[in-house]
């Protein structure tokens, strides 16, 4: 099913492809929010700029958009898969337990915060840019690449990682890796590190045209979180 | 070396007791054992003070009732200024440094305008109606009320009013989460909650499997870690609440120690087992009442609209503004959250000293909203420091459409209030996660009890409407001619809206 969003509000898009089944194209999408919010089964493909919380709650449905995608995309999400060929906005990934998401172009401010798993589900944020600042805030599971593809300098902003308490972000960079907060523990990733992230590399290079393989061969900050209870001894009891 | 006294003595009548060894079973914190006199071989219980918490569970169950809890008595020298708890807890801060923690809402002693304020009836004229004889209604029914009438062109009304949430009375359990109080607690509020015909909030822990079958009178929570939050989730509920914030700590988020996240709740809350489960004060993605708008309308897609979207929010000094921005997001419903309401832990500082009392906070959002005739694009839900039916008449009087009551409801399951709950080791079953404990509160006595006391509010409730010649709650919302200040100054009495008694 091919809609044209157009001048379409919000309400009256989502409307549409929640009533739509199997694949849904959107055309000329112009900003429009909430796209695929709560999708369990749907392929949705979008040409041009979709609004903010694109995928919100996203529960096994799969979302392409060929152009950039806005703020808090993937939030919440719980299962399935977002490929955005363009950048991403801020907040990217907010909360996410599950499924994937792959950006060709760099993501703002705070991707991957309050990323968590639990039993078998894993959630995976890989970016091909670089990321902004509070990359992974929080983070208590799941797994962050940022590959700095075409980044002459830091692929992250400030304060990467802080507060993280689970999960693993790779950081692709020749660089030095300065100003990581105390809860961070950053060391260059070995090969058997690689090894967990090739499955994803290939996938990103599938999704988008490049040599995954190639990418493992290359050198990666691996940032796991110093404690898993960063608030321990905090508190005293009155 | 301990250098605090204990606060408590256990006072055992050695004459009554019959060394059954009850208390020892039932002490959580191990404060009594049963040993034996070495020279005279005979046995003998014994108590540690300094453990007790006065959670009163061995006074309860002594069958022969030999014990007591009384203050231990020892005191500093008197001082008006340093008083023994400001003593105490430096020299806990001393010792362990850290930020001081606490639990329940706060027992220092503000003014409490509850109880400045009292209730009319009628004499002579408009009399009284009797609750048993006449019909008295109690039902209100939650969400944003339409402004206009439509009509279609055949001049038939539409229907436009929008997702609502109706209750039996206007009393709700307010927001735990399944983490800060046992499954077990869980469970007796969401059945006494079907059974009463009203909501229970499951907070922001996520829903365990086994209470979905509660969803209708349910209340799902969205809070900044969105633990637990997934489509089926959301579409459960009756009703979806984002958390903004707290009474009891408003601009703090929640901790949750890994030692409590077991297999059970590391599921329900989606987060790894034994670690944090860190809640911070700000949503990352709000920063304006747009931002806001955002998230209550990706809630409103992702649940098709059929869900009213409360937004909570603790009670601080620009409540009525915010509110006013809360009522133009796209919300339905307003809850807030007055500085004495409860929690599972929150730093002591902030308890105590952080947010407003929730009559006052009340009585100005109702104002502001009326004011800018925005009132009945929203419901307004007030909880912290309900602890009666009469609250609840003042409450609604003074603008609300329902309250929230969660220390009450504790209170009904067993609790004691001796505001350890960020210990964990709860001896009533509620604030807990220790299989041993958490199987003492048993959900089919806890239901119960639960529906005895808001049957029993709900009755007083009629009778105080009756009184006031009301029959409908919906006529006592906002109806401040019903009340009156005692003892209050004439800024509190504007800002109540209320006049003085006498007047």
């Amino acid at each position: 099913m091919r809609i044209v969003a157009d001048n379409l509000d919000s309400m009256k898009l989502n409307q549409r492809i929640r009533k739509a089944s199997g694949s849904v194209l959107i055309d000329r999408c112009f900003g429009q929010r909430y796209i695929g919010s709560g999708s369990k089964d749907k392929k949705i493909t979008i040409y041009g700029t979709p609004g903010n919380a694109l995928g919100s709650y996203l529960d096994g449905a799969t979302i392409i958009v060929h152009g950039n995608g806005q703020d808090m995309i993937g939030d919440t999400m719980n299962s399935g898969e977002i490929v955005i060929h363009g950048n991403a906005g801020d907040g990217l990934g907010y909360a996410m337990r599950g499924g994937m998401i792959f950006v060709r172009g760099s993501a703002g401010c705070r991707a991957g915060i309050h990323m968590k798993q639990y039993q078998d589900q894993k959630p995976a944020l890989v970016i091909g840019g670089k990321a902004g600042s509070f990359l992974g805030e929080y983070m208590a599971g799941g797994m962050i690449i940022v590959l700095g593809l075409g980044i002459e300098d830091a692929p992250v902003g400030d304060f990467t990682g802080t507060g993280m308490h689970g999960g693993c972000i790779y950081i692709r960079t020749n660089r030095e890796l300065a100003g990581l907060p105390a809860q961070v523990h950053s060391e260059i990733a070995a090969w058997e590190d690689k090894q967990e992230i090739l499955p994803l590399l290939l996938r990103f290079g599938a999704h988008f045209g490049c040599d995954g393989r190639a990418l493992a061969d290359d050198r990666y900050y691996l940032l796991k979180p110093n404690t898993a209870r960063p608030y321990a001894q905090l508190y005293t009891k009155n | 070396m301990n250098l605090i006294y204990p606060e408590f003595e256990v006072a055992r009548n050695t004459e009554r007791c019959t060394k059954c060894g009850i208390c020892v079973k039932q002490c959580p914190n191990g404060v009594h054992a049963l040993k034996v006199d070495p020279t005279t071989g005979e046995q003998k219980l014994a108590a540690d003070d300094s453990r007790c918490v006065d959670c009163q569970r061995c006074v309860v169950f002594c069958p022969v009732r030999a014990l007591k809890i009384v203050k231990s008595g020892n005191v500093y020298r008197e001082n008006a200024y340093w008083a023994q708890k400001t003593i105490n807890e430096i020299h806990l801060q001393a010792e362990h440094s850290g930020v001081l923690l606490s639990s329940m809402g706060s027992p220092e002693p503000y003014p409490v305008y509850f109880d400045r304020i009292l209730l009319n009836a009628s004499q002579v004229t408009n009399p009284p109606i009797d609750p048993l004889r006449e019909p008295m209604e109690t039902r209100v029914s939650l969400g944003a009320k339409p402004k206009t009438i439509e009509r279609d062109p055949a001049g038939r009304i539409v229907n436009n009013l929008g997702p609502q949430i109706e209750l039996s009375l206007p009393v709700m359990f307010s927001a735990m989460s399944y983490g800060s109080i046992s499954l077990n607690a869980h469970e007796s509020l969401a059945r006494a909650a079907e059974e009463l015909g009203i909501m229970y909030n499951a907070g922001e822990g996520g829903l365990h499997e086994s209470l979905y079958k509660y969803g209708r009178n349910t209340i799902v929570q969205v809070a900044s870690g969105r633990f637990g939050v997934h489509p089926d989730y959301l579409n459960c509920g009756a009703a979806i609440e984002i958390k903004m914030g707290q009474g009891a700590k408003p601009g703090i988020g929640g901790h949750l120690p890994g030692t409590k996240i077991g297999a059970d709740i590391s599921r329900t809350r989606m987060i790894p087992e034994g670690t944090d489960a860190i809640s911070p004060a700000p949503h990352h993605d709000i920063y304006s009442i747009e931002d806001l708008r955002q998230l209550v309308f990706s809630l409103k897609e992702a649940t098709d609209y059929q869900k009213p979207v409360i937004v909570k929010i603790a009670a601080v000094h620009n409540a009525a503004a915010i509110a006013s921005g809360i009522a133009r997001s796209g919300a339905d419903i307003i809850a807030i959250d007055g500085f004495r309401g409860g929690t599972g832990a929150a730093p002591t500082r902030i308890r105590d000293h952080v947010g407003i009392p929730i009559e006052l906070a009340l009585a100005s959002v109702d104002q502001r909203l009326r004011e800018e005739g925005i009132r009945d694009s929203v419901s307004l839900v007030v909880g912290g420091g309900i602890r009666s039916s009469a609250d609840v008449v003042k409450a609604v009087a003074l603008g609300a459409d329902s309250v929230y009551i969660g220390t009450a409801a504790l209170v009904a399951l067993g609790c004691r209030l001796c505001r350890n709950c960020h210990a964990g080791r709860c001896a009533w079953g509620i604030a807990t996660q220790d299989p041993e404990l958490v199987k003492r509160l048993n959900p089919n006595t806890g239901y119960k009890r639960l529906v005895n006391l808001v049957r029993g509010w709900q009755h007083e409730i009629q009778e105080m409407m009756g009184g006031m010649g009301i029959n409908a709650i919906e006529s006592l919302r906002g109806n401040r001619l019903m009340l009156r200040g005692i003892g209050l100054n004439e800024r509190e009495l504007e800002i109540l809206g209320i006049k003085h008694a006498g007047e």
